[in-house]
């Protein structure tokens, strides 16, 4: 009696070729000390690119696997694409940090690519219960890479609080899937749709605290006010390029949950989640951009940034009409990039230094010209100026909204995006405006930018301009990939 | 749906459960002495002094063994339901088992090399 | 039979406990406990649905939570020792490096 044939694993083609490569890199690293790190580095990128490939190889075959509980539709393929990007692009980011800090380990590409492989199953499963499992592959890995710098207080200390709100917010969502089961009777999430479609399952109160409780938990993934209070000491105090995948990839998963589970999955018409998903945008938007402007650190400045700038997405989330879901995808992707691009930045030393202040900008135009003119145009494309992505990604969805007459939340929106362009214009005048002085005994590092670094942020920031100057084809398959979810 | 009629009242229990834990917190905050000493503050050591502990070190091989059991320990709870289904599930199940336990060898393997069975 | 509100109530209960012991506890050891026993209120839950509905979804979810649970206190002791070794206490108040 076979319960599973071979047909159900092609769903998981991408998934199984990770797993495979983050067990070579882990027996490489321990049966051949002697392999260079650059290797390992290389073997993780290889496998992120054949899991690319068999991604886009899937596209348009619509395999489902486990009786429909793997599915490789639209919406999954994009999105794990977009996770192996920016799995490539932080190994790229991540060599010669690892080098100046001392993090020898093998276990930091192992770590990646196992998020990676958890956020694919967060995003391709219909069932709570694996997507609660790819989420839990996913966090726990991002605990420990947190906190990978294990001697450094700062570091150690994200890690408890990422853990500790991490397994906390988990409890909420395992007990509002425990509701939202005794209240439907399954924990997939087609059934528990046509189970809440019936007339007056919406009063049970099981099914609303239900909801509620995995509404939290999502926020708590997604970072949105309040329940935002964990990111900036996270993504300060974690290396530099698992900042930017977290901010990156695990924010876009957290997306992909949020618009699979409660978009997608449970009615949300009535009038109450749309005020307070209404309340959660403007707070959102609000609070990370006035915290953004009040920041001494570049690096916590953009962690604020990017709690505001999951405001933005959460408007499309309220306007949920297919169009805005898809400007979600649109936003979610170039935000991944420019983020990743803009904590990149970050992780290449200036003057013998991490940088981290606004004063440690300095001198980059004279010294770091190239760098200095990647990180403008990352800065450009997060205030959301023409030709960037974020431009693109920000046009998408104000007008959703206003095509749906939320003209306020419009409004809020523009205004905040206003605001915002004076702590990201203010890391371009000082890496432009401001004479950097080398500091007594400092090694001048002027020709010295990490290749590989060099070679992501380049990609990173041509990625942005393309999505800007040609949005059309991410356009499409973010539109086409929406009409899978239905 | 069986279990549809007990729901408001179940509503009701979740509350005054959420109600009375907080009460039962409150009420020991508000009412409880406080005796701030270093013991107190000190995580509870099984009877042990806390005292005379400053500084010391106890040997990371215990904590290593210790994490090590745990987690294959409770990975053996998926064994169980193969174990009492063996018949049934057949070959399959026994595929999916030993993919499962190959992939503990691994973690074993990981475990060995690294040092953490290592008791001198 | 054991009605199902009454499971439904313990479990609430020990959420609810949980809950309040994560945001009210300054140890760290005893935060983690809380939410272990988050964890464990959610798999009473569980098994309360499980039983009242017969179907063995809930039981096997209860399976992935348990490991998941382990999972997790394992990396999180792991970053406790970590952090009671650079900064010589578990009080989670004096971790404060990160505030602005």
């Amino acid at each position: 009696m076979a319960f599973v044939t071979t047909t159900d694993l092609i769903p998981l083609i991408p998934e199984l070729i990770l797993l495979g490569a983050a067990f070579v890199v882990l027996l490489l690293d321990l049966f051949a000390p002697g392999s260079q790190r650059t290797t390992l580095a290389v073997t993780t990128i290889v496998g992120f690119v054949i899991a690319l490939v068999a991604e886009i190889q899937l596209l348009d075959s619509g395999a489902t696997g486990f009786y429909g509980t793997i599915v490789a539709d639209g919406f999954s393929i994009l999105f794990e694409s977009l996770y192996l990007v920016i799995g490539i692009l932080t190994v790229l980011l991540s060599l010669h940090y690892l080098d100046d800090h001392g993090i020898g380990f093998g276990e930091y590409y192992v770590l990646l690519i196992t998020a990676v492989v958890g956020m694919m199953f967060m995003t391709s499963s219909l069932e709570l219960l694996v997507i609660f499992i790819g989420l839990e592959i996913m966090s726990i890995s991002s605990y420990i890479l947190v906190g990978i710098r294990r001697r450094v207080p700062e570091s150690n200390e994200a890690a408890l609080k990422y853990l500790l709100l991490g397994a906390f917010s988990t409890g909420f969502l395992l007990y509002g899937i425990s509701l939202l089961y005794g209240a439907t009777g399954s924990i997939r999430i087609p059934e528990i749709v046509v189970a809440l479609q019936e007339p007056g399952a919406l009063n049970n109160p099981l099914a609303i605290i239900g909801v509620a409780l995995i509404i939290i938990a999502m926020g708590f993934k997604v970072a949105v006010v309040p329940f935002h209070m964990w990111t900036p000491d996270v993504y300060s105090g974690a290396p530099t390029p698992v900042t930017a995948f977290l901010s990156a990839a695990a924010k876009a998963a957290g997306f992909a949950m949020f618009v699979r589970v409660l978009l997608t999955g449970i009615p949300l018409e009535a009038e109450l989640w749309k005020d307070l998903f209404w309340a959660i945008a403007v707070l959102t938007m609000t609070v990370g951009n006035v915290m953004a402007l009040m920041q001494n650190s570049v690096k916590r400045m953009l962690a604020y940034s990017s709690v505001a700038h999951a405001g933005y997405i959460m408007v499309a989330v309220v306007v949920g009409t297919p169009a805005a879901l898809s400007s979600v995808i649109f936003y979610s992707c170039a935000y991944a990039v420019m983020g990743t691009g803009a904590f990149g930045i970050l992780t290449v030393r200036h003057f013998g230094k991490t940088p981290d202040s606004y004063d440690d900008l300095a001198g980059y135009a004279r010294y770091k010209p190239c760098l200095a003119f990647l990180m403008s145009v990352f800065m450009l494309s997060l205030i959301g100026l023409p030709l960037t992505g974020g431009f693109i990604g920000k046009l998408q969805i104000f007008q959703a909204a206003l095509e749906e007459g939320w003209v306020w939340l419009t409004v809020i929106g523009l205004l905040n995006s206003a605001l915002s362009v004076y702590y990201y214009l203010r890391v371009v005048v000082c890496l432009y405006m401001r004479e950097g002085s080398v500091p007594d005994g400092a090694v001048l590092e002027v020709a010295e930018s990490p290749g590989f670094a060099l070679t992501g942020l380049v990609g990173a920031a041509s990625v942005v301009v393309y999505l800007g100057v040609f949005p059309q084809t991410l356009l499409e398959l973010a539109a086409s990939s929406v009409s899978t979810l239905f | 749906m069986t279990i549809t009629n007990d729901y408001l009242p179940i509503l009701i229990l979740i509350l005054v459960g959420i109600g009375l834990a907080g009460m039962f917190t409150i009420i020991g905050l508000v009412v409880g002495p406080k005796l701030r000493t270093r013991e107190k503050a000190a995580p509870f050591e099984s009877g042990f002094l806390g005292k005379g502990m400053e500084g010391y070190r106890y040997d990371v091989k215990f904590f290593m063994t210790a994490l090590v059991f745990l987690v294959f320990d409770v990975e053996i709870v998926f064994l169980y339901p193969w174990t009492v289904q063996i018949r049934e599930l057949g070959w399959f199940g026994f595929v999916a088992s030993m993919v499962f336990i190959s992939v503990l060898v691994i973690g074993l393997a990981y475990d060995w090399k690294k040092g953490a069975l290592e008791w001198e | 039979m054991i009605p199902i509100s009454h499971v439904l109530v313990l479990s609430a209960l020990l959420f609810s406990i949980g809950v309040l012991g994560v945001m009210l506890r300054r140890n760290v050891i005893v935060v983690f406990m809380s939410i272990e026993l988050m964890l464990n209120a959610v798999n009473l839950s569980f098994v309360g649905f499980a039983r009242t509905m017969d179907d063995m979804t809930g039981v096997i979810f209860i399976f992935f939570i348990i490991v998941v649970a382990a999972a997790e206190a394992v990396v999180g002791l792991s970053i406790i020792l970590s952090i009671y070794r650079t900064r010589k206490t578990l009080n989670i108040d004096e971790f404060n490096l990160l505030k602005w």
